[in-house]
């Protein structure tokens, strides 16, 4: 299904994506002020898409010296292909230990491996702890969105199925009372667990550590419970040096929730004693991106979402209506990547307005990829974005006469026709769209009247 | 070809032009470390007390399972620390001493030699932590400049309670671990 048709199914609740466009705004402003409060904020960031740079410039080197620091710290360092491979070897490790239920941290990974359906089929209970990762897998749905996973629901729907999976009261919407019942039903998983898996925000070359941020401090309650912990990790994660993490972790929070800082930072560099901790480095795709001279810079993305929250389309057309794991402006430039077939729409999913490249804060130039996508896409597939309305407007483009004429016809019927014929199901434009007040002339009649 | 080495191959295969690693300047710091360092924890919805406050908030909270690995607070732990975390399962409070704290966001960093247990900040239902003035720093920059040579097998920076706004962006303190943070400055 296309990206404009499932946007339509998202709109049908009027108020429902009303909302979710005004919060995702309110995050987006929250994001703006607390920038605006580091006088060296657009420094970091230029910092941050350097050292990105450097990254993706040598991630050969940084990935043989992060493997062989873990190695020293008695860390078990896998590599993965594909995400097959990814799935084989977390299911491997399990095997070994005879783990039958494992606690996961938010891990946007993992949902793009498919690992919770892999596990699954093989008869192991998988518990996301992340409240929103555990609502939406309570109703068997991914995330929307790679930092608010549930942000497409309203606390009536969250209220519902606690009700039915956690015997909470019927009817209590409480943001309060509904986390606090989470809490005690995952307590319970959690103390239960034998093996944690997490997904990581950064690995460090230089010392073959690896860092875990989050506000629910679930990840850290997974892993240091159980006996073995697994990272899942893109190799596309590294960073150099231990002191860029003071850079990475003033722009995250920052970018996107508009806090200073989460309020949890795990620095994980060697197990505790008598535990075990792996790492599963993944490609799945990564390194075919980094062939693409003009779309590598989108694997500088260090997930913070501040993209999303800004797009005027991502606002109005919810997460699913991507159909991808990302989501949103990031997901439009990483999926076709992936399979361009599938997510052909995506990069047209766009005003190519900017704003995603302006709240960056490795600099990603996501708007001119965007574009660049479209070029591609258009190239493979001449028929696509050549809808009648184009072709239309291309013979009145190229006819002055026609335009002049065009012009002030359409300022003429544009008020004295129906809505029912703009707005009609023929008209794809017209969708969620209201009409201007024509003007009384053309710039060219005013200008006739007014020039000097 | 091992998974390794054809991801590694991959990568270079692709590999252009150097690029040089940026270095990263010194940034101006708040000029009253202590204010800012109040108002980042408040902001993450812990709060700061005195040291001459402690004593009086303890016996006004009263909780009695209480696990200290302090060593600039007098506290006595109702519990020992055990090899097993689980066995904290119903702990109330912990007292961790912090090493150091950035000023602009909250941040404190403990490592195993003041966790002992990782387990301890997170399961706990309510969490103290000491930071002596002296350590508060300016950034984090200059925090990872502090602990950048230490070698600890583990390291974190906690800079407020637990909290979620998954349902409606409702703020809502208390996710899976700590429900409190309070820091004492020593």
């Amino acid at each position: 299904m296309s990206h404009p048709s499932k946007a339509a199914e998202f709109l049908k609740d009027q108020a429902k994506s009303h909302w979710h466009d005004e919060t995702l705004w309110f995050v987006r402003d929250k994001r703006d002020k607390i920038s605006k409060s580091i006088p060296e904020w657009e420094n970091l960031r230029t910092i941050a898409s350097g050292l990105k740079d450097y990254v993706l410039n040598n991630l050969d080197t940084l990935l043989l010296d992060f493997e062989a620091n873990a190695k020293k710290n008695g860390i078990h360092v896998h590599w993965a292909v594909n995400a097959e491979e990814h799935n084989q070897i977390v299911h491997s490790i399990l095997e070994k230990h005879d783990c039958k239920a494992i606690v996961k941290s938010k891990s946007i990974l993992t949902e793009e491996c498919h690992l919770n359906p892999y596990l699954e089929k093989r008869g192991v209970e998988v518990v996301d702890t992340d409240l929103g990762e555990r609502i939406v897998q309570f109703l068997q749905q991914p995330p929307s969105h790679i930092v608010l996973p549930a942000i497409h629901l309203k606390k009536g729907d969250i209220s519902e199925i606690f009700h039915e999976k956690l015997k909470t009261e019927k009817g209590n919407e409480d943001p309060t009372y509904l986390t606090h019942a989470a809490r005690l039903h995952l307590r319970e998983k959690f103390l239960k667990a034998k093996v944690a898996i997490t997904g990581v925000n950064f690995g460090v070359a230089e010392t073959g550590e690896f860092v875990v941020c989050t506000n629910e401090g679930n990840a850290d309650m997974g892993v240091h419970l159980a006996d073995v912990h697994i990272a899942c990790m893109g190799i596309e994660k590294i960073i150099p040096r231990r002191k860029d993490l003071g850079v990475f972790l003033r722009l995250l929070a920052r970018s996107a929730t508009g806090q200073p800082i989460t309020n949890y930072n795990s620095h994980f560099r060697s197990p505790e004693p008598g535990k075990e901790i792996h790492i599963v480095l993944l490609d799945n795709g990564r390194t075919r991106q980094l062939a693409r001279e003009k779309f590598k810079n989108s694997l500088k993305c260090i997930r913070c979402g501040a993209c999303m929250n800004t797009c005027p389309i991502y606002r109005r057309s919810g997460g699913y209506s991507y159909g991808s794991t990302v989501p949103g402006p990031i997901g439009s430039i990483l999926s076709p990547g992936i399979d361009v077939k599938k997510y052909s729409t995506l990069p047209f999913a766009s005003t190519l307005c900017g704003s995603c490249s302006d709240v960056c804060p490795v600099k990603i130039n996501i708007h001119e990829q965007l574009y660049e996508w479209r070029q591609e896409i258009t190239k493979a597939n001449p028929d696509m974005a050549k809808g009648m309305s184009m072709k239309m407007a291309s013979g009145i483009f190229t006819s002055p006469l026609a335009y002049k004429i065009s012009g002030s016809l359409m300022r003429k019927s544009l008020k004295a026709l129906p809505k029912s014929i703009i707005y009609n199901p023929l008209n794809v434009w017209g969708k969620e769209r209201d009409l201007p007040n024509p003007p009384k002339e053309s710039f060219k009649e005013w200008y006739k009247k007014n020039r000097p | 070809m091992s998974s390794k080495d054809q991801i590694i191959q991959a990568i270079q295969k692709v590999k252009s032009d150097n690029k040089t690693l940026p270095e990263i300047p010194e940034f101006r710091v708040p000029e009253d470390l202590l204010a800012t360092f109040i108002l980042s924890i408040e902001g993450n919805k812990g709060q700061v007390i005195s040291k001459e406050d402690f004593q009086s908030w303890m016996e006004e909270k009263g909780y009695s399972k209480i696990l200290s690995n302090s060593e600039r607070l007098e506290v006595s732990s109702s519990q020992i620390l055990p090899s097993d975390p689980h066995e904290l399962a119903e702990l109330e409070l912990a007292i961790l001493d912090g090493q150091w704290a950035a000023a602009e966001n909250g941040a404190i960093w403990l490592d195993d030699t003041q966790l002992k247990l990782r387990a301890i900040p997170f399961i706990t239902e309510h969490l103290v932590i000491t930071v002596p003035e002296s350590n508060i720093l300016g950034n984090m920059h200059q925090a990872y400049e502090k602990i950048g040579a230490q070698h600890s097998g583990f390291g974190v920076f906690i800079a407020g309670p637990s909290k979620t706004a998954d349902i409606e962006q409702s703020l809502v303190i208390g996710a899976h671990g700590a429900k409190s943070l309070t820091v004492v400055i020593i």
